[in-house]
């Protein structure tokens, strides 16, 4: 951590660049003024720009290698030492990452240690194996698993001799390049100089940057789970994973992970979800859109998007708590139970979370389908009502089949809601993966099974932690895949009217 | 003059026929369908705010037992020179005698009939009560050897049998409480040393150990969502902008703008759970961002409401009428001035808006940061700085919810429900505040 942020030094090399700026601004302003001869008229551009310009030139190019070479530091120091670690030092059942996180932790710790004035700089440099360096550094807080090997201290020392160069020659390259850029500024600002263009066109380029971040983000996704996902292909058959049929992880290897079961529990929620929340949400559209006089409109609307509102650990705690053993009340109880039966055992069941997403996904499905009947034109319905059909039949036989692209649209959207949606499924569908047609019976979704996956420790070796990716990848391109077609659909069967 | 027809019409507009009464018998149940489909969302909605309030209400109240204490200085200060490091040495086990005895002293004082234990009666106190204790202490040294009034926290069983949530049918398998302890219970309530009060600690507090429910707060966790909070409106707004102005007036209709349009369109479909490995893969074990850090929580969230702040950001510029960039341009702006000298300033209460209410939405997610690690610890130190709030281990609003879910006893789930008001009031200000500015500078052109 303290390797990607270093903080003090860091910290006043920024803000020394952060001063040449505030110079930059203020030399370069009144040396384009003088050059005009104080006469802001005969300038080409308006004063203040002269002073945008150099103030760019001095921070940008400075701001933007420091950043680099934060991030790449290190990345090229952790390459530098691992060739010193011999394969002699990684013990059995441990990895070259493991040694090198001890490497870290001891350097982190002497660095520590000088800092806080524990040890001396000298002293620190002079350690051996032979001094007690794990109740040197337990005295200053860093606790360490295991003694300190040679070599391991060797990497260290090294580690920490490398980050000291770099930040020197950061620190001087980084002001170095602040100089040059305030000089090259100041040499340019006369009175015929285009600040503006120049300014502006900087500004474009971050509008375009910031722009770029979507992209980047999305390749952010792809590739962070894609290369996790070869990873994890490389170690398990994707035969199991595709095929298998069960879902067994076991951190001491040899696990089922098929994600079959986790799919069927998946669907089998989105299912119920969307058996309350269309029928619902689509009628209430209805009723809104075509019968309700503006006053309920004005009501029911926002209280029904109120719904939307609720963060969905609510609905998971209303499902884990309230609907679940109101269940179990009514299915669950035997004799004692509301219906008298004894169907289901436990409070998670795909029912819980089915009908609680269902809830949830009332207002997506209402509003969406209310602006998509809103958009059918007045003319149809009174063409309708012309030849004699009673509203609901118009409603039912033209406005209807007028929005149907639009309304599946809606429920395609409301279904990738419902597959990639977490809390709920969480809290409320349990954690035994099997695939079973019973809805009282608890069952698991690929969301529960990413969480229960990557929480806690997590060991980017095994495939029991990857197979987390190979499963949001998958999630990745479900969702995707039904917002695609949603979007295909609308597009491609929608009614133009004039 | 023809004749009149004599028979009788077989149809009268006064009485309708067997198809128009099925017709009109239709229309009239696929109306009450409609108003049916509304009925149940809205009841629906009221269930989950009843039981919301009804179930959350009780976190904000405690039951706290009076006693007097006498601070011995022989058991607290064995040196008597007041030297804060010396008390300071005397652990909560030092202190857990002096309740004891003071419990006892209640309990003769007050008549009450009682063969129990002093250490069964000491077990109606929390846990966290000696260290409470301790901490006013160490706080006020003058104190040592007078006797003070002090309020102590009692064991979640006693407070659950104050609320109901404890029966005496339910003990029977408690190893944490039986009847006897029960009568001492009621024995005080009518005395009035034991008695449910306002729980300001609930609100300020700290998480608390698996042990001790009665002394767990949202405090620190609110903390950390706040830390998110701002981390997000300083980079989502304007990098958010930045975008929307690019796309809504600069960029050329070509391919790759196509293709950044879609991409948003598409990333704000994209679920939650999906931002968090990215976060996870990214930020923690590419960069080595600490995990648990509200920084990181923050950048992850900042991604996954960008594209909430684009879309209603870029409504806003659209609805500023191009006459008033026209008028810019005409007086001899450049364009980059046009905007932002003159349309920015227009669209920015829609902006703030948008970006209120996509704070809002991320203020309430919770998946990504179950994937960052901020849920599975006790968020028990509130951070000290900045820098320590950034980077420091800490939970959030909605991940400390999910945490006091999954623990067993039934006293953090009324916990849980208590944080969930604390979110929803969060949540109804903002939105309320998105509302108001959106009614005040709403403008028609």
């Amino acid at each position: 951590m303290s390797n990607f942020l270093n903080v003090a030094p860091t910290t006043l090399l920024v803000l020394a660049v952060l001063i040449l700026t505030g110079i930059a601004y203020v030399s370069a302003r009144s040396r384009a003024m003088s050059s005009a001869g104080g006469d802001a008229r005969k300038l080409h551009s308006l004063p203040g720009y002269y002073g945008y310009n150099a103030a760019m030139l001095t921070a940008i190019p400075a701001l933007f290698v420091l950043v680099i070479w934060m991030l790449l530091q290190p990345v090229l120091i952790q390459n530098a030492v691992i060739e010193m670690i011999p394969s002699s030092a990684v013990s059995e059942g441990s990895s070259v990452n493991l040694v090198m996180s001890d490497v870290r932790r001891v350097a982190d710790g002497l660095n520590g240690a000088v800092k806080s004035g524990a040890l001396t700089a000298d002293a620190a440099k002079a350690l051996t194996a032979a001094d007690d360096v794990r109740s040197v550094l337990a005295g200053t807080g860093v606790a360490l698993g295991s003694d300190v090997t040679a070599e391991v201290l060797a990497a260290a020392q090294r580690y920490r001799g490398m980050q000291s160069t770099g930040q020197v020659l950061m620190t001087a390259v980084v002001s170095l390049i602040a100089i040059a850029g305030l000089l090259i500024a100041l040499r340019a600002t006369t009175k015929t100089f285009r600040a503006r263009n120049m300014v502006e066109r900087f500004v474009l380029s971050l509008l375009i940057v910031a722009a770029s971040l979507a992209i980047l983000t999305t390749v952010g996704i792809v590739f962070s789970m894609l290369f996790e996902t070869i990873n994890f292909f490389k170690l398990h058959p994707w035969q199991d994973f595709f095929l298998g049929s069960k879902w067994a992880p076991n951190f001491r290897g040899d696990s089922d992970l098929s994600i079959l079961p986790l799919l069927w529990g998946t669907l089998y929620i989105s299912i119920i979800a969307l058996l309350v929340a269309v029928p619902i949400g689509l009628f209430a559209a209805i009723y809104l859109s075509e019968y309700a006089n503006s006053k309920v409109r004005a009501v029911a609307k926002p209280l029904l998007e109120i719904l939307a509102g609720i963060p969905t650990i609510v609905y998971g705690l209303f499902a884990l708590l309230t609907v679940g053993p109101f269940l179990v009340n009514l299915f669950g109880r035997g004799e004692d139970g509301i219906l008298g039966v004894d169907w289901m055992s436990g409070a998670t069941s795909v029912l819980t979370a089915g009908l609680v997403m269902g809830i949830m996904l009332i207002p997506f499905v209402s509003s969406l389908s209310d602006d998509i009947i809103n958009a059918v034109p007045q003319s149809l319905r009174d063409g309708s009502f012309g030849l004699g059909a009673t509203h609901s039949e118009t409603i039912r036989q033209v406005v209807l089949p007028a929005a149907l692209p639009g309304i599946v649209g809606a429920i395609l959207l409301a279904a990738s809601r419902a597959i990639g949606e977490t809390m709920i499924v969480v809290l409320g569908a349990g954690a035994i993966a099997r695939i079973s047609p019973n809805p009282l019976e608890a069952m698991t979704t690929i969301t529960t099974r990413i969480v229960s996956q990557l929480t806690g420790d997590t060991d980017f070796a095994s495939p029991e932690t990857l197979v987390a990716f190979a499963l949001g990848l998958t999630l990745f391109v479900l969702t995707l895949g039904l917002n695609v077609l949603a979007l295909y659909i609308v597009r491609k069967y929608r009614e133009q009217y004039e | 003059m023809t004749d009149m027809p004599n028979a009788t019409p077989k149809n009268s507009l006064l009485r309708q026929d067997a198809r128009t009464v099925k017709r009109n018998r239709a229309e009239t149940r696929f109306k009450a369908y409609g108003i049916a489909a509304i009925s149940v969302g809205l009841l629906m909605l009221v269930i989950l705010l009843v039981t919301i309030i009804g179930r959350g209400t009780g976190a904000f109240q405690q039951t706290f037992l009076t006693l007097d204490v006498q601070l011995l200085e022989a058991k607290l200060d064995k040196k008597g020179n007041r030297d804060l490091q010396d008390i300071k040495k005397v652990s909560t086990f030092g202190y857990a005698p002096l309740m004891a005895a003071a419990l006892e002293k209640k309990v003769a004082e007050s008549a009450v009939e009682s063969d129990l234990k002093p250490k069964e009666m000491a077990a109606l106190l929390s846990k966290d009560a000696a260290a409470q204790l301790r901490d006013f202490v160490l706080e006020n040294t003058d104190l040592i050897g007078t006797s003070v009034q002090f309020r102590f926290l009692t064991n979640s069983r006693v407070d659950g049998y104050m609320k109901g949530r404890v029966t005496r049918e339910s003990i029977a398998n408690d190893k944490n409480i039986n009847a006897a302890q029960l009568d001492l219970v009621d024995a005080l309530v009518k005395d009035g040393a034991l008695e449910k009060r306002f729980n300001l600690a609930f609100i300020t507090g700290a998480d608390a150990s698996d042990a001790r429910p009665e002394a767990a707060g949202m405090g620190v966790s609110m903390i950390g969502s706040l830390f998110m909070m701002l981390v997000v409106l300083a980079l989502a707004l304007p990098i958010g902008v930045a975008a929307s102005i690019y796309l809504e007036e600069f960029a050329p209709k070509n391919l790759i703008t196509d293709i950044i349009e879609v991409n948003i369109s598409n990333l704000a479909a994209v679920p939650s759970i999906v931002f968090g490995i990215l976060g996870l893969a990214v930020f923690i074990n590419y960069m080595h961002l600490p995990n648990s850090a509200p920084l990181v929580g923050g950048l992850v969230l900042t991604l996954m409401t960008l594209p909430t702040i684009i879309i209603s950001t870029r409504a806003s510029l659209k609805s500023v009428p191009p006459s008033i960039r026209d008028a810019a341009l005409g007086v001899g702006a450049s364009k980059m001035q046009s905007v932002f000298h003159h349309v920015l300033p227009l669209a920015a209460p829609g902006i703030l808006t948008g970006t209120i209410i996509g704070l809002a939405q991320a203020l309430g997610e919770t998946a990504p940061l179950l994937l960052i690690g901020m849920v599975g610890f006790i968020a028990s130190n509130p951070p000290d700085g900045i820098a320590s709030g950034l980077m420091d281990p800490n939970s959030a609003m909605p991940a400390q919810i999910y945490e006091w879910a999954k623990r067993a006893d039934p006293a953090f789930y009324e916990r849980a429900w208590g944080g969930i008001i604390i979110l929803l009031v969060f949540l109804v200000t903002m939105n309320a505040i998105a509302v108001m500015l959106r009614r005040r500078f709403e403008r028609r052109w």
